[in-house]
C-alpha cells in the first residue's frame, strides 16, 4: 500500500481514515488511474523515493484526508457561495465607475477630431508650458489618425484618463493615511506588494465572476487595482521625505494639522506624488491591453486581433500606437513634474 | 550692559524648574535614578536610556538675551525645544509669563506658539514653495490673515533685515545668509515677545555670521525681546549674552553673567573652554577695575565701563604705567590701572586665582 500507511496505523487512526472513505468518494485523479491500470498500486516504494507528506500522499494512505485539488475546489466554491452577496454590495458601489467610463468613451470618441485635437494640444500646453511638446503630441495624434487608428487611440486615452483620475482620487488619501501612521503603512504595504506582483491576468478571473462582461467597470476595476500602487507608494514616501526642519517650523509657528498637510506636506511632496501619477498612467496603459480580453475597447483590441488571427501587421501597428501613446503621456507628465521641481528647488 | 541698576524692575519671562528629559522605551521608570544624580554614561550603560537633560534650572529675564551654550550632544537643542513644547519633558516645570506651559491643552499650546513665541532654525526651515514675502508672513497666515493684510508688515520686516525688494523671490534663489535673514524676519513678523533661536547663525560663513550677530544686537536694542539663543561658539555666546548658561552632557555646568563666568570659571571644563578666546575683546573694564568713587590721582583719561580691554590698550598705546578713570553714565565707578588690565589677560592666572573650591 501507500507510504504513510504505517504512520496512521501506529497513531491508531485507521478507523478514522476508513470512515472518511465512505463519505469522500471523490473522483480518482489521473495519477491514480494510470497507476491502477498499470497494476502498480500495491508496489513497495524505496526509501529514496519517499514522497513529501503532502495532502495527496497522505490521502493515498488515509481517505479522510482531502486531496490538494479539493483546496482549489473549495476556494472556488467558497467564492461562488458569497458571490451573490458580494455583487449586491459591490455592484452599486462600483456603478459610478461604469458611468464615468461610458461617458469618457462617449466624450472622446463622439467629439469631432477637429475639436478634440486642439483641446488636447491646449491641455498639453497648460500642463507642460512647452510648445515643442505640443507640436510633438499634435503630430503623433495626427499620425495615428492618418493610419485610421484615431478612434481606437481615443478609446484607450479615455479609459486611461478616467482610471488615472480615479487612482489619484483614491490613492493620494490612502498614501496620506499611510504617512501619518506607521501601523497603517504596515497594514497596507503587503496589499500593495500583492497588487503589484499578482500576474495581471489573475485579477480578471474573480472580476468576471462578480460583474457582467458587458459592464465597463469590469476592466476599470482591473486597471485601477493594477495601476493605483505607485501613486499610493510615492504619496506616502513623498510626505515622509518632507524636510523634518520645515515640519518643525510649521509646528513651532502653531500650524494646525490641516494647515500643515495642505500648506506644507502636500506641496512639498508634490514632485514625488507627480512621479507616482506618471507611473500610474504608464501602468494603466499596460493594463488596458490586457483588459481588452474582457471587452475593454481601444488599441488593445487590435493587438488581441493580431495575436488571435496571427495578423502580424495589425498587431505591430497597434502595438506601436500604444508605444506612441505611452511616450506622449510620459513626456507630458514628466514636463509637468519638471515644472513643479523648478518652482521649488 | 551692566544690569545692576535695572535688575530690580526686571521680571522673569521663562522659568525652568528641575527639568529632566530622558529618551528611551520607558523614561518614567528610570527617572528616579536620574533624580538621584545618576550620570549620562551610567544611565546608558545600566538602563539603556539616554539622559538628555538633568536638573535644569534657569530663569530667563524679560528683554534679555539668554545664550545656552554647549558642545554637540550637550542637550542644548533639546532644551530649547521644551520652551514651545516641540519636545515634552520627562519631569519638571516650564513657566512662561507665570503660566505652566505643561498644563496647556492643544488649543492653548497652539496659541502660545502662534502669538507668544517664534523660532529661528539652524537650517532656516523656510517653506521652499512659497515666496520670501509669504515666508515672512507665515505667522500671520497661520493665524488666518490674508496676504493683503500682512503684506505691508512683512515688507517692513524684510526691509529691516536688509532684504527690501526680495519679497517675490523663492528661498532657493537666495544665499544662505539671506535665507537666514528671511528666517529672522519671519520670527520678528510674528510679533511675539519671545524669540527662540536654535543655532541660528551656525550654518553661516564667519563674516556673515558677524553681520547677523550685529543685526540681532541692533534689533534687540530697538525691540527688547526675550531671546533664547543656542550656540556652540563661545565667541558668539560672549558677544550676545546677557545671561550665559553652559551645558555639558545635559546638565548646567555654570550660568551667570558672561564676564563673571570668564573671570571666575567654576569648572575645569569651562577653564578649557575659555582658554582659547580673545580675552581683551571680551572682557569689559567694569569687570577688572577696582571699584571706587574716590577721585583717583594721576589718571591718563576716562574710559567707559562697557569698553572692552582691547580699546583701552589701544588708547594707552601699550603703556602699562597708565591709569584710567572708569565712568558709567558720566559718573566715576572705578579706577583701572594698566597692570591689572594686563594681568587679567592671562587666562591661567586669572582662572587659578578665581577658581572655586571644586575645581583642580
Amino acid at each position: 500500500m501507500a507510504t504513510y500507511d504505517g504512520l496512521f496505523s501506529a497513531l491508531g487512526l485507521s478507523d478514522w481514515c476508513a470512515r472518511g472513505a465512505g463519505e469522500g468518494g471523490a473522483p480518482m485523479s489521473m495519477a491514480d488511474l494510470v497507476s491502477q491500470s498499470r497494476g502498480e498500486s500495491g508496489q513497495e516504494v524505496s526509501w529514496w523515493d519517499t514522497p513529501f507528506p503532502s495532502l495527496d500522499a497522505l490521502h493515498d494512505s488515509c481517505d479522510a484526508i482531502p486531496q490538494s485539488r479539493d483546496l482549489t475546489l473549495g476556494l472556488e466554491q467558497g467564492f461562488l457561495a458569497i458571490e451573490d452577496e458580494m455583487s449586491i454590495v459591490l455592484d452599486p458601489l462600483t456603478q459610478p465607475l461604469s458611468v464615468a467610463l461610458r461617458n469618457a468613451l462617449w466624450l472622446f470618441t463622439e467629439t469631432p477630431w477637429w475639436i478634440m485635437m486642439p483641446v488636447l494640444a491646449l491641455l498639453v500646453l497648460v500642463v507642460s508650458r512647452s510648445v515643442k511638446l505640443v507640436g510633438f503630441v499634435f503630430f503623433t495624434i495626427a499620425l495615428l489618425a492618418f493610419i485610421d487608428h484615431y478612434n481606437y487611440a481615443m478609446q484607450t486615452l479615455a479609459i486611461i484618463f478616467t482610471c488615472a483620475v480615479i487612482c489619484v482620487i483614491l490613492g493620494v488619501p490612502i498614501g496620506i493615511a499611510m504617512s501619518r501612521r506607521n501601523s497603517v503603512q504596515k497594514a497596507i504595504i503587503p496589499i500593495l506588494d500583492m497588487l503589484q506582483t499578482l500576474p495581471p491576468f489573475v485579477y480578471l478571473i474573480p472580476l468576471i465572476f462578480l460583474f457582467s462582461v458587458t459592464e465597463p467597470k469590469l476592466y476599470g476595476i482591473a486597471i485601477i487595482l493594477y495601476a493605483i500602487v505607485p501613486v499610493i507608494r510615492l504619496t506616502d514616501l513623498g510626505i515622509r521625505l518632507v524636510d523634518k526642519e520645515v515640519i518643525e517650523a510649521a509646528d513651532a509657528f502653531g500650524m494646525t494639522p490641516r494647515q500643515k498637510l495642505y500648506g506644507v506636506q502636500i506641496p512639498l511632496a508634490l514632485p514625488n506624488i507627480m512621479a507616482g501619477v506618471n507611473q500610474t498612467i504608464m501602468m494603466s496603459l499596460a493594463m488596458v491591453v490586457i483588459a481588452s480580453l474582457v471587452s475593454a475597447p481601444g488599441l488593445g483590441v487590435l493587438v488581441l486581433r493580431g495575436i488571435r488571427n496571427l495578423e502580424l501587421g495589425v498587431g505591430l501597428i497597434s502595438g506601436l500606437g500604444i508605444v506612441l501613446l505611452a511616450v506622449i503621456l510620459d513626456r507630458v507628465t514628466k514636463a509637468a513634474l519638471q515644472r513643479i521641481n523648478k518652482a521649488q528647488n | 550692559m551692566t544690569k545692576t541698576a535695572k535688575k530690580g524692575e526686571q521680571k522673569v519671562k521663562i522659568s525652568v524648574r528641575e527639568l529632566y528629559k530622558i529618551f528611551g522605551d520607558d523614561p518614567q521608570s528610570v527617572l528616579e535614578y536620574a533624580q538621584q544624580g545618576m550620570g549620562k554614561t551610567e544611565m546608558l550603560e545600566e538602563h539603556g536610556h539616554v539622559l538628555a537633560l538633568q536638573d535644569i534650572n534657569v530663569d530667563m529675564q524679560e528683554g534679555e538675551i539668554t545664550v545656552i551654550m554647549g558642545l554637540s550632544g550637550s542637550g542644548k537643542s533639546t532644551l530649547i525645544r521644551h520652551f514651545n513644547r516641540l519636545i515634552d519633558p520627562t519631569a519638571g516645570e516650564i513657566i512662561v509669563d507665570g503660566d505652566d506651559v505643561l498644563a496647556y491643552g492643544e488649543e492653548e499650546l497652539r496659541k502660545l506658539r502662534r502669538e507668544r513665541m517664534s523660532m529661528v532654525f539652524q537650517k532656516f526651515a523656510l517653506l521652499p514653495h512659497r515666496t520670501v514675502l509669504e515666508n515672512v508672513g507665515m505667522a500671520q497666515a497661520v493665524r488666518g490673515y490674508r496676504r493683503a493684510d500682512f503684506e505691508a508688515d512683512a515688507n517692513k520686516w524684510l526691509e529691516r533685515v536688509g532684504l527690501q525688494g526680495y519679497g517675490g523671490q523663492h528661498p532657493h534663489q537666495l544665499s544662505g545668509g539671506m535665507q537666514q535673514r528671511v528666517g529672522l524676519a519671519r520670527a520678528l513678523a510674528a510679533n511675539s515677545d519671545i524669540m527662540l533661536m536654535d543655532e541660528a547663525f551656525s550654518a553661516l560663513d564667519p563674516l556673515i555670521r558677524t553681520d547677523m550677530q550685529d543685526l540681532l544686537l541692533d534689533l534687540q536694542e530697538e525691540l527688547s525681546k526675550t531671546v533664547v539663543f543656542i550656540s556652540h561658539d563661545l565667541d558668539e555666546a560672549l558677544k550676545l549674552a546677557d545671561h550665559l548658561v553652559i551645558l555639558k552632557d545635559g546638565y548646567i555646568v555654570q550660568q551667570g553673567e558672561p564676564q563673571e563666568i570668564l573671570l571666575r570659571p567654576n569648572d575645569d571644563y569651562i577653564v578649557d573652554f575659555i582658554s582659547d578666546i580673545n580675552r581683551a575683546r571680551v572682557l569689559r573694564t567694569r569687570s577688572v577695575m577696582i571699584e571706587t568713587t574716590e577721585p583717583a590721582e594721576g589718571v591718563a583719561g576716562d574710559v567707559d565701563a562697557d569698553d572692552n580691554l582691547e580699546s583701552v590698550i589701544a588708547k594707552s598705546e601699550g603703556d602699562t604705567t597708565k591709569k584710567y578713570r572708569v565712568l558709567q553714565d558720566g559718573e566715576q565707578v572705578g579706577v583701572l590701572d594698566m597692570q591689572t588690565l594686563v594681568r587679567a589677560l592671562v587666562p591661567s592666572q586669572a582662572s587659578e586665582s578665581g577658581m572655586r573650591a571644586a575645581a583642580v
